[in-house]
């Protein structure tokens, strides 16, 4: 392969986040995805509309998660007594039973992250829908890179479906409205990645400011 | 064969943020942070080696207390089981859920063992300057950073019982020390993980000239 090594920097080239290897940045089509020749990793993607699509899916994801924190998730009922709990009872939990840390990382991944990513998403498109810079896109851009590990609403889901469990064996549960909120929250949030095209986001930035 | 061409045989970098490839020379001349998204640059993550095993050796220290101790202890009708991570399993294996008891006991008790292993080898083998079967500790570096998250389902339904079950002498659930432990095995092998550069597997193959 002939490279041109005479750039500053360039768009023209991608290296391999995992492995260094230089490709040139092919002409895929919407749908298609271009994947590491050497280490196999994925490389490029292309989604129809992208950024639209996943500003919708942002704005959905949020609503479910304001929805997720008005009503229980789940019920508990023993000998005539209830008790029921709400999403953000699980870190408040363990920080009175005097676990702060346990508490402090709780609240991270099953509260701030999600909604970080969530409201960083839409802060970052949707003033892009309108023709606008967003107010600093190369922040907010990492912020959502180093957002997105702690997020954890997948997991917790599982972790809820645990309890839900080991409580049925001896008492009654029942599931709170906001556990299907919070689902769909998930699956939206997870869709708003999937379809946020990040090549695109740069190039529609580009043609913003220009 | 040909050396293959990486960023670093170009004497260029890629951001590891948005993956901009800018020149070492640019860098030089402008003391610069990525030009597109502002990130530090640096061709290899720093330090990446030493951090990795820093981080292993701490989760591997902690995952004897994550496992010894209690996590979990129920309170009913003035009887009281305590459970650790195992015994978790076991429980609900007894109880005759077995598929639940599979998730846990994958999410709890194989995968931060797994992933330290993982770990140590992809550290050991980068020091050990393998130079076979790179395509497949590629995978394995992609698979461990993928499942690490995972092993949080015992964090989070610990977290859900307490909050629930508290209806004093009829049931109350508190949680354990071993909770603190493991919780801090999943954080510290995620940062073993992310501080681990999948690119020094590859590095060095077939070409001496870093220039």
């Amino acid at each position: 392969m002939e490279i041109d090594k005479n750039f500053s920097y360039t768009e023209a080239l991608v290296a391999c986040p995992e492995c260094d290897l230089i490709h040139s940045v092919p002409k895929i089509r919407e749908g298609e995805q271009g994947r590491c020749i050497r280490c196999g990793a994925l490389l490029f993607v292309r989604h129809k509309n992208s950024l639209n699509r996943s500003l919708a899916f942002a704005l959905t994801g949020l609503m479910f998660f304001i929805l997720a924190n008005m009503f229980p998730l789940l019920t508990f009922e023993m000998e005539g007594q209830a008790e029921s709990n709400r999403l953000i009872d699980g870190a408040i939990a363990f920080w009175n039973a005097g676990y702060w840390e346990l508490g402090i990382v709780v609240f991270i991944s099953s509260v701030v992250a999600p909604l970080s990513v969530l409201l960083v998403l839409i802060t970052l498109l949707l003033p892009m829908q309108f023709g606008r810079s967003p107010f600093s896109p190369q922040f907010q851009i990492r912020l959502l890179t180093h957002l997105k590990p702690w997020a954890m609403s997948e997991i917790f889901i599982l972790g809820i479906f645990v309890a839900f469990v080991k409580l049925q064996d001896f008492a009654d549960v029942s599931v709170g409205l906001s556990l299907f909120a919070f689902v769909l929250m998930v699956a939206a949030t997870v869709m708003a990645y999937l379809t946020l095209d990040e090549g695109a986001l740069w190039s529609r930035l580009k043609e913003i400011r220009a | 064969m040909t050396a293959p061409v990486t960023a670093k045989s170009i004497g260029a970098v890629s951001c590891h943020v948005c993956g901009l490839l800018v020149s070492n020379r640019y860098i030089a001349e402008h003391m610069a942070d990525c030009p597109r998204c502002d990130a530090a640059l640096h061709s290899r993550k720093v330090n990446s080696l030493n951090r990795t095993w820093a981080l292993l050796i701490a989760a591997a220290i902690l995952y004897i207390p994550a496992n010894v101790y209690p996590v979990l202890t129920l309170i009913s009708f003035g009887r009281s089981t305590t459970n650790t991570i195992m015994g978790g399993v076991i429980e609900l294996a007894q109880s005759g859920q077995m598929v639940i008891a599979v998730i846990v006991f994958v999410a709890s008790v194989f995968v931060p063992i797994f992933k330290i292993a993982a770990l140590l080898f992809l550290v050991i083998s980068v020091q050990s300057r393998l130079k076979v079967q790179q395509r497949k500790r590629a995978l394995l570096y992609r698979f461990t950073e993928f499942i690490g998250r995972w092993s949080m389902i015992d964090i989070f339904m610990i977290s859900i019982l307490i909050g629930l079950v508290k209806l004093q002498a009829l049931a109350t659930v508190t949680a354990g020390p071993g909770a603190i432990a493991f919780a801090a095995v999943v954080i510290i092998t995620m940062f073993a993980a992310m501080s681990f550069d999948p690119r020094l597997i590859w590095d060095d193959e077939g070409n001496d000239n870093d220039g």
